[in-house]
């Protein structure tokens, strides 16, 4: 009895090991970003591995709002990014909705080519859609890249939908029309909030394929006027010694938000990936 | 009544037209007109005169001599997508068989330190790695150095460690999708039945090969292939860690080597080729690999 207490002693001391060691490894690169920022002007490339560095200012976060277009990219970011994220919700759901409930031409091909997107290797959309906004006069344009972002995230979030939609009976929706619903009243007051957990995921994933995005903004917003924070973000690392520090605050400025929705909906997210393919 | 069931098919048809007209948009559309640019000869100066040549880019694909050339991105690509795909794996579900013990105390802290790297944005790693392989400056370097007495890496200047430095960076960053995966297959597992192990003396090992990898299977064979593709198909990471492809382009995979042929060197018609290359690569593999485990599908039942 005494041998297996010791035992299960050592088992669970390990794991902490294990679990502290990794914890530590996940979180480095990212105190690296906040000890960046920290670094007075005169100390951007140190040979130091303290977390605060020494006389550690906000000076580079002032710096972002007064000598950078900073506080302008947000605002172009945000933009974009809540307009994909309005269409991505509105398509989404409406189509998905369709795809779950309702018979037609070419359902099932429709549905196997959602699916087989997945697969594209990235220029496969970028390279034709690219050429016809180059066709269109819509490069540099916030419309050009809204409808890129969209499409690059509807496939997903549309299949995404089309699976929560078949976890909610349809006895639902004939009990609405029985009480006097019509067909779209019965999907818009009763299922759409009962798939709001969907709803947030598709938000999300929206909201996060347009606000952390570089190659393709990069091959369509030209002007630094147009920029959003990626493509600002970027410019301040290519210039790595007198930028580093503008690099960290900004980092840590388009980070925190999305990480704080993430780990906030994280169990949705995951149920929502596997929901498609697993149904257990 | 007539009417009703003329209002019922408007309103069905209202539904599905957006759908197809989105799925014409994304899919459909962006696919043939692929073809179209892949047989065709448009570049940065054939970008409105272009005209239909057949197989040639095709064929450029598979034999021009470039540097480096198609099959060596290949192998790079297919060694890139296993190391990542064994160590997201591996140590995705060792951490969640770690976490998952009752013993643990602290579990939803852990479980949100360990998810950060997939939280965090893709760009963001990518740069802040970047920065971190840096041979002066870079925190790799430093503790290398100051905490083991190691000669500091030249990174991001040779090819063999360049590609190292951009695994290194996609482990990190994948490994918190599978362990989250795999932690909640391991949730789902009736406590019985390692009750009913117990009783039966059987050791650790066993359990985990007789009860948890069998149950867990069916789950992270999904989620395998999804992130097989992903981790074939990311342009990202490679393209900023690597800036681009250095050294002297050294350090591609597929999908950055058709980035870099269309949007750096105009080369729209090759791009296009090659993007539907790596296509058929793709959905071979997927094919394949979904029939396969479809063998370990009905476990449950």
């Amino acid at each position: 009895m005494g041998r297996k207490n010791n035992t299960k002693a050592l088992r669970v001391t390990l794991s902490y090991a294990v679990l502290i060691v990794f914890s530590l490894v996940a979180l480095f690169p990212v105190l690296q970003i906040f000890t960046i920022s920290l670094r007075p002007a005169d100390r951007l490339l140190s040979t130091s591995l303290e977390i605060i560095p020494k006389n550690a200012s906000f000076n580079n976060y002032v710096a972002l709002f007064t000598e950078r277009p900073f506080l302008l990219w947000l605002v172009n970011s945000t933009f974009v990014a809540l307009v994909v994220t309005f269409t991505g919700v509105v398509l989404a759901s409406t189509c998905g909705y369709a795809f779950s409930r309702y018979n037609f031409f070419a359902k099932k091909l429709g549905l196997l080519s959602l699916l087989v997107t997945q697969m594209f290797p990235a220029t496969m959309l970028l390279l034709p859609m690219y050429i016809m906004l180059v066709n269109l006069h819509l490069i540099n344009t916030y419309l050009g890249i809204v409808i890129m972002y969209s499409a690059t995230a509807l496939p997903f979030c549309i299949w995404q939908m089309k699976g929560y939609y078949d976890t909610i009976p349809t006895s639902l929706e004939e009990a609405a029309t029985i009480d006097g619903c019509n067909q779209f009243e019965a999907f818009f007051k009763i299922i759409l909030p009962l798939a709001a957990p969907a709803l947030v995921i598709t938000a999300l994933f929206s909201f996060m394929a347009a606000w952390t995005e570089y190659v393709v903004a990069a091959q369509i917003l030209q002007d630094t006027e147009m920029w959003t924070l990626p493509i600002g973000l970027k410019s301040f690392e290519s210039n790595m010694g007198s930028e580093w520090g503008l690099y960290g605050a900004a980092s840590v400025i388009v980070t925190i938000p999305v990480v704080i929705l993430f780990l906030s909906l994280s169990r949705w997210l995951v149920s929502g990936l596997t929901l498609g393919s697993v149904k257990g | 009544m007539n009417s009703k069931t003329l209002r019922h098919r408007l309103y069905v048809f209202l539904l599905v037209v957006p759908a197809f007209i989105v799925l014409f948009g994304v899919v459909v559309y962006p696919f043939f007109y692929n073809v179209v640019i892949s047989l065709s000869n448009m570049n940065l100066r054939h970008i409105r005169d272009w005209k239909i040549v057949g197989f040639d880019q095709y064929v450029k694909v598979f034999t021009e001599p470039s540097q480096p050339d198609f099959y060596m991105v290949f192998v790079k690509t297919i060694i890139w997508t296993v190391v990542n795909l064994f160590f997201h794996v591996l140590v995705g579900v060792f951490l969640a068989l770690v976490l998952n013990q009752k013993e643990i105390k602290g579990k939803a802290l852990f479980r949100a330190i360990l998810v950060l790297p997939w939280a965090v944005p893709q760009l963001i790693v990518a740069l802040t790695w970047r920065g971190m392989f840096n041979y002066e400056y870079g925190s790799i370097n430093l503790i290398l150095t100051q905490w083991f007495g190691l000669p500091g890496v030249q990174w991001l200047k040779q090819p063999f460690e360049a590609f190292v430095a951009v695994i290194i960076t996609n482990v990190w960053l994948g490994f918190p999708f599978m362990m989250v995966i795999a932690l909640g297959a391991l949730q789902s597992i009736p406590h019985e039945l390692y009750e009913a192990a117990d009783i039966d003396g059987a050791s650790w090992f066993h359990k985990l090969k007789n009860i948890t990898i069998p149950l867990i299977r069916p789950v992270m064979v999904p989620a395998i292939t999804l992130g097989t593709i992903w981790t074939f198909n990311n342009l990202n990471i490679v393209w900023l860690v690597s800036n681009a492809g250095e050294p002297s382009d050294q350090t591609h995979l597929l999908v950055s080597f058709v980035y870099k042929a269309a949007f750096n060197f105009y080369r729209y018609g090759y791009g296009a080729a090659l993007s539907i290359v790596i296509f058929f690569i793709l959905l071979a593999f997927s094919l394949t690999f979904m029939r396969r485990s479809k063998a370990t599908e009905n476990v449950y039942t």
